[in-house]
């Protein structure tokens, strides 16, 4: 079907206004990418899957300017034995990242990979992305795939001793980044991938992550303090038999923040958890899409997401869970909850499930509500403060989704991220 | 030590009067029994004291150790000394009863200027007063309240009066929903507490309570106001009579 004239003209603005990288390995890839974002077009407000979330800003061929937040924070995962790699306004700095020399894992940027000659690459860039445009596309997330300049493969063969930390520092106001990685798990092999930092004013990553049998992967994100930063984030995960994925992200402030995440369990016995708490308060729009499909029998989902908004903030969730008739004894779980600290926030939720298997169970709540009021007395009549007891109500409200946080210290870390942004607004 | 005279509070939301002139002094060291019938404004007499919102104080004044109560927040009144085990204690999923208990602690002392207490000298006397109270270890654990029982929740109810030590203790029937062991272990975590120092205002429905705390006196409350002030005597004359005596006296 031929593309509406407006779209098609907004795309091909776009689209002009870009250069696509030349040769290696993935220019086929690349290619691909840019004909499917050809043929859908980029999103806009009248997309039923933008209906929550205007993409205007995400689209148009300029990034809006985003001042560079200073603050007195240390890096979020500093403190943490970590290899890491940054990247400053989407562009990889060989000085301020650590060699990848790490036992259990290989590493390469992606312009390296034709010099390398690192094969496996190719059969996963743009490959778990193109997989995700069907049945709701994700034009964005091609558009990254056909430019993304920058970004790494990271092949985990075994079990490295430490996480691999990717750090997106900002530094110009007017940077507009895309970063592409590939993430590839062996059979019976694990890790972990810290990333933080706000990238750029405007941000467009994609991450695609490949697990074989048995293997595991840990990925926690703190999209940096940033308020008047965009972002576009998707990752797409694909799990096979026995394979687990967990995915958390912490968002504090930034004036528009559209995460999606794509999993396909096709593995038997195969375990996803994808969670995020967010607290904005002001200019904040917070979107979170995740789309999963069970394809193996005895897969085990969980979605639970979490929303703090204050003083206009908004808040958007919409999460699919797809049970193909093969999926027989799946177990999906998703929550999605807001809590408004005042009465001119809002929540929008689209929870949805699709089931085709007839021995599932899958249970899904969405809920917004405001502080509890006889909770808040109770902790008052005990002497703390009001500012104190509203603070502990709300980390009580974030605990769900922080608890999806496997490792103790980084979920402790994530928690007193949290803490501070409530202090703050006193 | 609390001293309320003349208390009139109506609901904040519609045009209610619930306490009609209150008059009652309760001295340092002394317990006293507050009685009557569904509806008389014994609970809300609770709640205005300890700070809850949705009342209008109208007139009248409270105060504790002769500081007014009613302009201070409920954290303050808190910090003051003044303590309300709860009818319906409230249950927070997601804040553990250790850390609550460790917040409120060291929250009122920093209010009155104090140091914080440590974790180490907090765990010891936690444990201490818990186990005198038969709580386990695991509900300190556990969220606050969260999946207790009846009794579970009045015990901790008295835990938190234990460990935050407070001038004076206003109790909410605390006998409702207890079993007889359950309130005879929870009048005997109360009776440890009394002292010189400290005063009582047992809130409750029952004499039975009061065979377990023994109070000094006992006041009979209807329709917003205090009618009858007496011994011990006066929750037995009501234990066997009920309430149409002492009001059709008072009329």
């Amino acid at each position: 079907m031929a593309l509406p004239e407006l779209k098609k003209t907004a795309t091909e603005a776009r689209l002009n206004a870009m250069e696509l990288p030349e040769g290696g390995c993935l220019v086929d890839a690349r290619r691909a990418a840019l004909s499917r974002v050809q043929t859908m077009g980029l999103p806009n407000r009248r997309d039923e899957y933008w209906k929550y979330t205007r993409p205007d800003t995400l689209t148009q061929d300029t990034a809006p300017t985003a001042a560079v937040f200073k603050h007195d924070e240390a890096p979020i995962f500093g403190e943490f034995d970590c290899l890491k790699i940054v990247f400053v306004d989407g562009v990889y700095d060989a000085e301020a990242s650590d060699d990848f020399e790490l036992e259990g894992v290989q590493i390469s940027r992606l312009s390296e990979i034709d010099a390398k000659d690192i094969h496996w690459t190719k059969d996963l860039y743009g490959v778990l992305e193109a997989r995700g445009q069907d049945p709701v596309q994700r034009p964005l997330a091609a558009l990254n795939t056909a430019f993304a300049n920058d970004g790494v493969a990271i092949w985990v063969t075994g079990k490295p001793s430490k996480p691999i930390n990717l750090v997106y520092n900002h530094n110009s106001d007017s940077s507009d980044a895309m970063l592409h990685h590939v993430i590839r798990v062996d059979a019976g092999a694990e890790a972990t991938v810290l990333e933080n930092g706000p990238a750029a004013a405007r941000f467009n990553k994609c991450i695609e992550v490949d697990i074989a049998d048995g293997g595991a992967l840990h990925m926690v994100c703190a999209q940096g303090r940033d308020h008047e930063r965009r972002a576009a984030t998707h990752m797409f995960a694909r799990l096979r038999k026995e394979s687990v994925f967990k995915s958390f992200t912490l968002t504090v402030n930034g004036v528009l923040t559209r995460n999606e995440t794509v999993v396909e369990l096709l593995g038997d016995d195969a375990v996803v958890h994808v969670a995020g708490a967010c607290v904005g308060d002001g200019d904040f729009h917070h979107d979170d899409t995740v789309f999963i499909t069970h394809e193996g029998e005895n897969c085990e989902s969980r979605q639970v997401f979490k929303k703090v908004l204050r003083n206009g903030a908004t808040g958007v969730f919409q999460g699919k869970i797809l049970v193909k008739d093969t999926a027989q004894k799946t177990d999906g779980y998703q929550i999605s909850q807001a809590l408004m600290l005042d009465d001119d926030s809002q929540f929008l939720a689209k929870p949805e499930l699709e089931i085709y298997a007839d021995d599932v169970a899958c249970s899904h709540g969405s809920t917004s509500g405001a502080i509890d009021e006889e909770a808040l007395f109770y902790l008052q009549s005990r002497g703390v403060p009001l500012n104190e007891a509203t603070d502990l109500l709300t980390l009580a409200f974030l605990a769900e989704a922080v608890d999806e946080i496997g490792d103790q210290d980084v979920a402790e870390t994530i928690v007193s991220r949290l803490e501070n942004w409530l202090i703050r607004r006193h | 030590m609390l001293n309320i005279k003349n208390l009139h509070v109506q609901l904040e939301d519609e045009d209610k009067q619930i306490l009609k002139g209150v008059d009652l002094t309760v001295e340092a060291g002394k317990v006293h029994a507050i009685m009557g019938p569904n509806g008389s404004g014994k609970s809300t007499l609770s709640y205005v004291l300890s700070g809850k919102g949705g009342y209008e104080v109208t007139d009248g004044s409270a105060t504790l150790d002769g500081e007014s109560l009613l302009e201070l927040e409920a954290e303050e009144r808190a910090a003051a000394g003044l303590f309300l085990a709860f009818q319906y204690p409230v249950e927070i999923p997601g804040v553990g009863n250790m850390t609550f208990l460790r917040t409120a602690v060291n929250a009122q002392r920093k209010a009155r200027g104090e140091d914080e207490m440590s974790a180490a000298e907090f765990l010891k006397e936690v444990r201490a007063t818990a186990k005198s109270l038969k709580i386990d270890a695991d509900m300190l654990k556990r969220p606050v309240n969260v999946g207790f029982s009846g009794g579970e929740k009045k015990r901790n109810e008295i835990l938190q009066m234990a460990m935050l030590s407070p001038k004076m203790c206003i109790l909410d029937e605390t006998d409702s929903g207890l079993d007889v062991d359950a309130m005879k272990l929870v009048a005997e975590g109360v009776n440890a507490l009394r002292d010189e120092n400290r005063g009582f205002l047992v809130i409750t429905h029952y004499q039975r309570l009061l065979d377990h705390i023994k109070p000094d006196v006992v006041h009979i409350m209807a329709n917003g106001r205090i009618i009858k002030s007496g011994g011990p005597e006066l929750a037995l004359e009501v234990e066997n009579n009920g309430y149409a005596d002492i009001l059709a006296e008072v009329e």
